[in-house]
């Protein structure tokens, strides 16, 4: 009972650690997670990054680290798991509903492969239309791609769909 | 040669053609004929460079090779394994481009045999990179048909750009001296079988561009056996000059 307890204190812990670059998920809703453990040392967390060269991994780790003890008590020991990869499949639907209300268009769910198909005809998250078109597949980060609406004539980002 | 020493020359001249030619993208910064192109270019160097540094870190924590940065930027010129055609210099963005069009699929294809590596620290470092590239290959592929489709000039200046970098290109599948034991053991199929699968794949994009593919008569090789051209050791200079203020300093 106590473990149960303790390990729901580390999601609800987690669940308030946001990306540095989309502030507005957490690295639960990105589904960055793949395994929490609590023992006699403390919280064992392992996380992936989205993309490989992400610049932001060290601070995530920094910042999960210091949110679990800080609201635990307990030493927290974050790695990054070599056994899995993340794919964009990972993102829950809380998460894309965000990201569209934030103004990036969520990516759309591949079956083990992206194809181009995939990146055309994005909704646009200001105006619902699809007329639009891949302007670039590289934005102001990593995981973006950058489009631009035809209905309403703006540019958007859109996160970028990963295999 | 060992197999052990084989898979860390496979390991090292990868990861030294993705830190030169990261250094080379991010030159392109600010310079770019439109701000996606630019902002592109950053972007293929952030990716490069964290790529050079997965594989960096590969040979560190699984052959107890130095610390990374240490590798990265603390070597000479002649203990660099990487191709001739990542150390040119930036040039015309017709070069660049037409650069990161044919090694961006020579990566794909060697990313995309090391998936099924059966060395797990590349496999799955392989997995990973597999699906980022996607984005290069469709960035450079589009910029490609885009040009040389954009009349007889554009196109005139995208086939000399394609000369200028073919004999260069075939430097990156410059056979290693460990390759056999490399196929024999299922690390990866060797650079023949990777410069098969890459002239299938960049063939039919050349003929949609309405290129004309030059035949591969003399590829540069050199870049893997530590022979390298003057470009290197400026790069390196350039590169190192931070780090070398104060290599203890954490990055
Ligand atoms: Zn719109």
């Amino acid at each position: 009972m106590q473990t149960i307890t303790t390990l729901q204190a580390v999601y609800n812990s987690l669940e308030h650690v946001m990306d540095p670059e989309i502030p507005v998920l957490s690295v639960l809703e990105l589904g960055m997670i793949t395994d929490v453990k609590v023992d006699i040392e403390g919280v064992h967390i392992k996380m992936i990054p989205t993309f490989a060269a992400c610049p932001a991994v060290d601070i995530i780790k920094e910042n999960i680290k210091n949110a679990v003890e800080r609201d635990l008590q307990m030493p927290a020991f974050v790695m990054v798991d070599k056994e899995v990869n993340w794919n964009s499949n990972r993102l829950t639907s809380a998460a894309k509903e965000k990201l569209r209300d934030f103004g990036i268009a969520p990516p759309a769910r591949h079956e083990g492969e992206v194809s181009v198909d995939l990146l055309i005809k994005t909704t646009c998250p200001h105006c619902g239309s699809e007329n639009t078109y891949l302007r670039s597949p590289f934005g102001s980060t990593l995981c973006r791609a950058l489009h631009f609406c035809r209905q309403c004539g703006m540019m958007f980002e859109q996160f970028k769909p990963l295999s | 040669m060992q197999l052990q020493q084989a898979i860390q020359e496979l390991i090292t001249k990868m990861a030294d053609d993705e830190l030169v030619i990261g250094h080379r993208n991010s030159e392109w910064t600010g310079l770019g004929p439109v701000m996606e192109e630019d902002i592109a270019f950053s972007s293929m160097a952030q990716d490069k460079i964290g790529h050079a540094w997965a594989l960096y870190r590969i040979l560190h924590e699984s052959f107890g090779g130095s610390d990374p940065d240490q590798f990265a930027f603390l070597r000479n010129a002649q203990d660099f394994r990487c191709c001739h055609f990542v150390e040119m210099p930036i040039g015309s963005y017709e070069f660049s481009l037409m650069r990161h069009f044919l090694f961006d699929h020579a990566e794909t294809v060697r990313y995309q045999s090391l998936s099924g590596s059966s060395f797990t620290a590349l496999q799955h470092l392989a997995g990973k990179v597999k699906g980022e590239l996607k984005y290069h290959t469709l960035h450079a592929d589009a910029w490609v048909i885009q040009l040389c489709t954009a009349g007889a000039d554009s196109r005139q200046r995208m086939q000399s750009a394609l000369d200028n970098c073919f004999q260069l290109a075939g430097g990156i599948f410059e056979p290693g001296e460990g390759e056999d034991l490399l196929i024999a053991e299922h690390i990866y199929p060797g650079e023949a079988a990777l410069y098969q699968q890459w002239l299938n794949n960049i063939s039919p994009v050349i003929e949609k561009a309405g290129l004309i593919l030059p035949a591969l008569t003399a590829p540069v090789y050199g870049g893997r056996k530590g022979q390298h051209t003057q470009y290197l050791q400026q790069l390196l200079e350039e590169m190192g000059e931070v780090f070398r203020l104060d290599p203890e300093a954490t990055w």
